[in-house]
């Protein structure tokens, strides 16, 4: 196979990157003209005809998405970008806004035409302050240069752009928490239907779509479907409901690999391949014993199971939930899968928003069983316990109104299933692991 | 008419009910256990103890089920739909949810008001499994005694059903309560220095399902499974809203609202629900007494009513004056009415006005103060229970009923020989300066239940009964006529006044409101929706003659 250009972090190592003359040097916003000189449905169409599928974790297709707005509705319609990137090992976005950012307004100028919304928030994680002072230049250059406001390139179309600083909690990333808190309240997730496409953002139709998805947009439009079709994974003609994993994907690799990264590359390499060819393998010399395929919510994949294709459909056969946000964390074989997994148990009760009772209460009780196995008071049936906890909150099952507590479940049942043995040795040879302060002092 | 199934169970219902699985259960007498629904808040889906197995009936007849438990709350009911709310995927469900929110309950329903009436109890008896799995130490969260004036909050006790803060946010609208922290430490709160203090605080421990939101006024005063509920209506405004008077041993402990769409819906005002404290004040008028030039001559109810019975009767007609008050209940003013017309037609018949405080105060609001549209709760400033259905007995009686000043000026210009005042509002009802009118009259009668102006100058002073200490019938400001019950005693000298008044008519036999209603809807046209006497717990109707339908809403955890 020939090697990969990318396409979404083309302009990243340039100088300058994030400036508009470059930008435009580079042929930017030329895909925001062609596009304002398509009917705005027949943008759409070239979407949903493309198969992109979001990037944020869930991988719906985007163009279906748009299609689920009202027909005529009066407006106003709202597009929200999601770039509170929380979940843990994913830092793709955070790339792409702080070295690239008028790739990303110009896609979502270009969805903005495609749904009809002349308002756009970008719902930025707190903690990004980078990427909050890179986007604000970048907007207030486009209003100067007449690309955002009124009468964009004089085709008489207006959008409004505001950079919305979040609040800093990991439940804010979920579609309709992000909308409850960008409307100034908790961020409790919604109870749907209504989906925000019929009722969202200030109970108007609203298209919530991930920053990476909006990047895709841009290109999907400047190159054409069939280069975005071009690469990537067909459907699956077995699975009449899989509609393919096209294009290209960055995945973020971290945790114990020699070289920590965020590659582009299209969509199904390997997880070895990722692991080997472009983080530099596992450090020390190691081997991978557990390697999180997406963000943490998705679970594990053991070592025999890391030639798992990196598509949607992929990760979903070797028992993990999906591909989420395709962030890749490897496990080395030093590693306790009891440390892992209290690591990710702790995390996901922190961030449970609290709203439903399953989740509140049994992210916080999981957490609570696996710190009295670490410390060395756990019984094999903790264990148990713990698989019937898991299997009991989330969407899938129907207890929970958002997957946050899904993605709660996948990591237990995983750990559990995959690497079952290790625990049950750990609990009956009493062992027990140091907490974090102590690990410190004893580093010292 | 649309059907449904649920548990195998065929219901029929009308398409503008919409209706939701709850609701559909409860057309088969079934209950669907939850906690953060509620009929008159927002639906939040968040508790996930409703969860039901649903599906759809195809055009062929085949059923096809949704693989996922849906919460019962959220999930409308229509033409076709399945139910399935006791299969064993929802009993797991059930258990599960109840196992998680017993995981940090502290369990001290010895020392907790809840107990009893508790939704967590109810429920883990039904559904739950019976022993906790949890080995570690439960969350430990500290009791906030500054919620509100009124109300404490035992923070572990609490399940987050967010019922308080919906109340407060989409009723009262004044927003006090709100959720602070995240996941399992999250706690129920107030802001510094603005305490859950509106007009209708109390009723967010009603709305709470378990024993967090405790009212102060009730805190530890009893064990609720000693209290006995007496079916009553809050005489406090012309809303008459339904509630319950709670006592044990002839004291009572508190008041309740209870659930009637045509009277007031779920809720009642704190004016109300504390405002029945005078029922024990200790100057409560005690004793009846006879006075014969200022002194008392007797304290007997068997000397007293024959000696004013015949006094009354040896005063010619046209010089007799009677006051009739809108805390009197239907019957009471039929008694006295009928009465004195019987010694002559020609006896001066008037009604104390009601007391307005204010204008009415109409509910849910905005967060500006402003009430929306639809009303679902209005404080009324009529502050009588009764001004209707007096009104309706006085003008059966009286051709031209007279005002109370009209009446008190022909007392002060000696056109009257015996005047028969009754007070009953609490919050007074006669000044000083009116009380002097009736000095002119050699034969003053005053019914009352606390000392007023008038009550020294009375010939005979008849101690009478609070709401709480009579039967009878209010009428609210819409016409719906609602029976109240005795709940307690009247304090020992004193009678309630319909026994009093039926004793003073000579009448044969005991006084029971329930016989007297059905001669009442005989002889007064305007009032024969009473024919059957018994009326039921939501009331009748006095315009239509209808019984209301009873509420479909209402089920055993709706509004503990």
């Amino acid at each position: 196979m020939a090697k990969f250009e990318p396409v979404l972090f083309a302009r990243i190592q340039k100088n300058d990157s994030q400036a508009l003359a470059g930008y435009r040097a580079d042929g930017g916003y030329a895909a925001l003209k062609k596009a304002l000189g398509m009917a705005p449905a027949d943008v759409t169409t070239m979407v949903k005809d493309s198969a992109l599928r979001g990037r944020g974790g869930a991988g719906f297709p985007c163009g279906l998405k748009w299609t689920f707005l009202p027909k005529d509705h009066p407006g106003p319609i709202y597009l929200a970008v999601n770039a509170d990137e929380s979940e843990p090992g994913t830092f793709n976005n955070r790339i792409l806004m702080e070295e690239d950012p008028h790739q990303l307004l110009e896609g979502i100028a270009i969805a903005c035409h495609a749904i009809k919304s002349n308002t756009a928030y970008i719902y930025l994680r707190y903690e990004y302050g980078r990427s909050y002072r890179v986007l604000d230049a970048a907007i207030k250059e486009c209003y100067a240069a007449g690309l955002l406001g009124k009468n964009i390139l004089g085709t008489g179309f207006n959008l409004d752009v505001h950079l919305h600083r979040g609040a800093a909690a990991y439940i804010c990333g979920e579609e309709t928490g992000l909308i409850e808190s960008l409307e100034g309240k908790r961020a409790w997730p919604r109870i749907k239907p209504p989906f925000p496409a019929v009722e969202g953002l200030f109970r108007k139709p609203t298209i919530v779509n991930n920053v990476e998805t909006l990047c895709c947009v841009t290109h999907i439009v400047y190159r054409g479907v069939e280069w975005f079709k071009s690469m990537g994974v067909p459907p699956d003609p077995n699975n009449p409901r899989d509609p393919g994993s096209y294009g290209p994907k960055l995945y973020c690799v971290s945790g114990h690999v020699n070289k920590p990264t965020c590659v582009e590359l299209p969509m199904g390499v390997t997880a070895r391949e990722l692991i080997d060819e472009h983080a530099g393998g596992v450090w020390k010399g190691r081997k991978a014993k557990a390697v999180v395929p997406g963000g943490i919510s998705m679970g594990f994949l053991s070592a025999a199971e890391l030639d798992t294709p990196l598509d949607f459909a992929g990760p979903g056969k070797a028992g993990c939930l999906g591909l989420g946000t395709a962030a890749v964390v490897v496990v080395d074989d030093h590693t306790s899968m009891v440390e892992v997994l209290y690591n990710c148990c702790r995390f996901m009760s922190h961030e449970s928003c609290g709203q439903c009772t399953p989740c509140r209460e049994g992210t916080s009780w999981m957490t609570r069983i696996l710190e009295r196995i670490r410390t060395g008071n756990g019984k094999v049936e903790d264990l148990d316990l713990l698989m019937e906890v898991a299997g009991s909150m989330g969407i899938i099952p129907g207890t929970t109104i958002c997957g946050l507590s899904d993605g709660a479940a996948w990591p237990v049942k995983n750990a559990i299933q995959k690497f079952r043995g290790e625990f049950e040795e750990f609990i009956r040879t009493g062992q027990k692991l140091r907490g974090p302060a102590e690990a410190l002092m004893a580093a010292h | 008419m649309p059907k449904a199934t649920v548990n195998n169970q065929v219901i029929e219902f009308d398409a503008s009910e919409q209706l939701n699985c709850i609701q559909a259960a409860k057309k088969i007498g079934f209950e669907v256990p939850h906690y953060c629904w509620h009929p008159e808040l927002s639906v939040v889906a968040s508790c996930r103890m409703c969860l039901v197995e649903v599906g759809d009936t195809k055009p062929d007849g085949t059923v096809v089920m949704q693989p996922k438990l849906v919460p019962g709350c959220q999930t409308p009911v229509k033409e076709g739909t399945v139910v399935l709310a006791d299969s064993p995927k929802v009993k797991a469900a059930q258990a599960a949810t109840l196992e998680y929110l017993l995981l940090n309950h502290p369990l001290d329903c010895p020392t907790c008001d809840q107990a009893g009436e508790c939704g967590l109890q109810d429920y883990s008896y039904k559904y739950g499994r019976g022993y906790s799995r949890l080995q570690e130490p439960k969350n430990q969260k500290p009791d906030k005694d500054h919620i509100g004036e009124q109300i404490t909050l035992f923070t572990d006790r609490c399940i987050m059903c967010t019922r308080c803060v919906r109340f407060t946010r989409e009723i009262s609208g004044t927003a006090e309560l709100f959720v602070t922290h995240r996941g399992t430490k999250e706690e129920i709160d107030v802001f510094p220095g603005e305490p859950c203090d509106n007009k209708l605080a109390g009723n967010v421990v009603d709305l709470c399902p378990v024993g967090a939101l405790c009212s102060k006024d009730f805190l530890y005063e009893q064990r609720v499974w000693w209290l006995n509920s007496a079916k009553s209506v809050c005489p406090n405004c012309s809303t008459g809203c339904s509630i319950t008077v709670d006592q044990n041993e002839d004291v009572v402990y508190r008041l309740k609202p209870r659930e009637n769409p045509q009277a007031q819906g779920h809720f009642m005002c704190d004016e109300g629900r504390f405002g029945w404290k005078y029922q024990q004040r200790e100057d409560r008028l005690a004793y009846p007494e006879q006075r014969e030039a200022g002194r008392v001559v007797s304290y007997g109810w068997d000397d007293i009513l024959p000696a004013l019975r015949k006094q009354l009767q040896s005063t010619k007609g046209d010089r007799i004056g009677a006051l009739l008050s809108p805390w009197m209940t239907v019957e009471e003013a039929y008694l006295l009415a009928s009465f004195l017309t019987e010694i002559s037609e020609h006896v001066r018949l008037a009604v104390a006005p009601a007391a307005i405080v204010g204008s009415d105060d109409r509910y849910p609001k905005d967060f500006r103060g402003q009430p929306l549209e639809p009303t679902k709760f209005t404080i009324r400033a009529e502050k009588a229970p009764n001004a209707r259905g007096v009104d309706a007995v006085l003008k059966h009686f009286a051709k031209s009923p007279l005002t109370m000043s009209d009446l008190l000026a022909q007392a002060s210009s000696g056109k009257l020989d015996a005047l028969y005042l009754v007070g009953g509002d609490p919050n007074g009802w006669i000044t000083a300066q009116q009380a002097d009118a009736v000095k002119k009259v050699p034969l003053v009668v005053v019914q009352d239940i606390l000392p007023s102006a008038v009550s020294p100058l009375a010939q005979y002073l008849l101690p009478g009964g609070t709401f709480a200490e009579r039967d009878g019938v209010f009428v609210n400001h819409a016409g719906l006529a609602q029976e109240i019950h005795r709940a307690v005693r009247c304090p020992e000298g004193a009678r309630p006044d319909g026994r009093i008044l039926w004793d003073l008519s000579g009448r044969p036999g005991l006084f029971n409101a329930a016989q007297l209603r059905k001669e009442i809807a005989a002889q007064i046209p305007a009032l024969a929706a009473l024919h059957a006497g018994k009326l039921g717990d939501c009331g009748v109707w006095l315009s239509e003659g209808k019984t209301p339908s009873p509420p479909v809403t209402h089920l055993a955890g709706a509004n503990r």
